[in-house]
């Protein structure tokens, strides 16, 4: 499959603080990669790397420039305006038209069912609701790639559903192009439902890169990493 | 005690019967104050968020240097503004000095600091808690610092509210560069200051009330705008800067 980003002996540091050491990655058009770790293991770190938000401090990041991107954060930002221009922002600041950037935007907030909610305060809306408007904002973008950091952390079991469910959608329809999901999650069911390829990360190294079938296989995973064994029994018990 | 009450109540008169001389100077006042509050924001506000977002070398000994002039006192950006408008000096020729022009230029210079220094701080947190998310839209910096901005614009409300309270209520300043001329440089707080020196209380106390009644009338405003912004937006707001009476 085609390669949109690569990793080679990347490493970031901040300061004196290594955030990711020697890390090797390579990822194809279509898979779905959770990283998944402990608090600090480099997961946040990995996906703004990915995403270009941050650079490598050594080794080399390349990305398919064709490649669009788009990412969720736990905590998603938005403008104090209406959900419909928040939405049309990210358009228009990529070169669409207002108005032709506000006519997609309502189109992918009915994607997310918050078509019913485009002129109200952005930041009136529940987290979830918020959440699911930070998606249509990326789905609107129609990006090859979606990075996702933890982005139902902060949801309750309802709202966690709902997003999760979209996040499956925009990753199995996108007008039949492949899109390559890759997200940061704690909660390993959520990893189970949605990744085709799970990274365990520990003190900003790669420990285990395994499909997702062989990282929840105890022996499996035994035999590639102690640590991440050990980390996914724990979050299971 | 009693002299207080007498004068108290002379004031309110004074207030009340609509003195043109009383009304004069307050309109004086709310004028300079106004244009230099115009001007100082204006500059404030574009430099400001500038400084929140761009990062580059030397920003640290400009912010160190801005968070400096913020202590300066009213009566040194005097003496700056005397020098500069003197006959002898850079801008004399222009024949500002003890003018309007001087006393608006001088509160101009105390208050770009603190409009500088407020727009510069609530965008600079805007920026680090939102502008990964920003850049991860496709905004650059001159475009981050434009719409965290218009984000933070209820805060950059309490902001000009809070520099032109800064401007009304300052004397040392104006008293030098205006030199308190009667019927043409005098405002509220040097008036406060020559009727007091000359006893007639009544007329200070009337200003001194307008003056006080003008920072209450401020902090209103502030109060009212951080609830309507919570009503609006239905979060809390972050507690805005209150006005004081200063130097």
């Amino acid at each position: 499959m085609n390669t949109l980003i690569e990793l080679q002996s990347a490493e970031v540091r901040f300061g004196r603080f290594q955030a990711l050491a020697g890390v090797n990655l390579r990822i194809a058009a279509g898979e779905s990669v959770a990283l998944v770790g402990a608090n600090g293991s480099g997961k946040s770190t990995l996906l703004r790397l990915l995403h270009g938000l941050i650079q490598p401090t050594a080794g080399q990041l390349q990305r398919d420039a064709r490649a669009t991107q788009a990412m969720l954060f736990q905590r998603p930002f938005m403008l104090r305006t209406t959900a419909l221009n928040n939405v049309a922002l990210g358009l228009w600041l990529r070169g669409a038209r207002w108005a032709d950037a506000k006519t997609q935007a309502l189109a992918a907030l009915a994607r997310v069912e918050l078509a019913d909610k485009a002129t109200r305060a952005a930041r009136t809306l529940s987290g979830g609701q918020q959440q699911r408007l930070a998606l249509a904002r990326a789905w609107a973008l129609q990006p090859d790639v979606l990075l996702l950091d933890e982005p139902t952390a902060s949801l309750d079991p309802h709202a966690k559903r709902e997003v999760e469910q979209l996040v499956a959608e925009f990753a199995a329809a996108q007008d039949e192009r492949p899109v390559t999901v890759i997200f940061a999650s704690h909660n390993l069911g959520q990893v189970k439902r949605l990744a085709s390829r799970v990274i365990y990360l520990e003190l900003g190294r790669v420990l285990a890169d395994l499909p997702v079938k062989d990282f929840f296989d105890v022996e499996r995973l035994r035999a590639t990493s102690e640590a991440a064994h050990f980390f996914v029994k724990g979050e299971t018990l | 005690m009693s002299t207080f009450s007498e004068s108290a109540a002379t004031a309110l008169q004074l207030i009340v019967s609509l003195d043109p001389v009383f009304l004069a100077i307050v309109g004086r006042s709310l004028a300079v104050s106004a244009s230099a509050c115009a001007l100082a924001c204006g500059a404030g506000l574009v430099l400001g968020a500038w400084l929140g977002v761009a990062r580059f070398a030397g920003r640290e000994l400009i912010l160190t240097l801005l968070n400096t002039l913020l202590a300066i006192p009213s009566v040194v950006v005097g003496l700056m503004v005397y020098l500069l408008l003197s006959h002898s000096g850079p801008l004399g020729s222009l024949g500002w000095l003890f003018n309007f022009q001087a006393m608006v230029l001088a509160q101009a210079m105390l208050v770009l600091p603190v409009a500088t220094a407020l727009t510069r701080q609530a965008v600079e947190d805007a920026e680090n808690n939102h502008g990964e998310q920003l850049r991860s839209l496709g905004a650059g910096t001159l475009m981050r610092s434009l719409l965290l901005t218009w984000d933070e614009r209820y805060t950059l409300l309490t902001m000009l509210m809070a520099s032109f309270g800064r401007a009304i209520s300052e004397v040392g300043a104006v008293m030098i560069v205006g030199g308190n001329i009667d019927g043409f440089t005098r405002v509220m707080t040097t008036a406060i200051a020559l009727e007091t020196s000359k006893g007639d209380l009544p007329l200070a106390l009337a200003l001194g009330l307008i003056l006080l009644g003008m920072v209450l009338l401020l902090n209103t405003l502030i109060a009212l705008v951080r609830r309507w912004r919570e009503r609006v937006e239905g979060g809390a707001a972050a507690a805005p800067a209150s006005v004081g009476v200063l130097s």
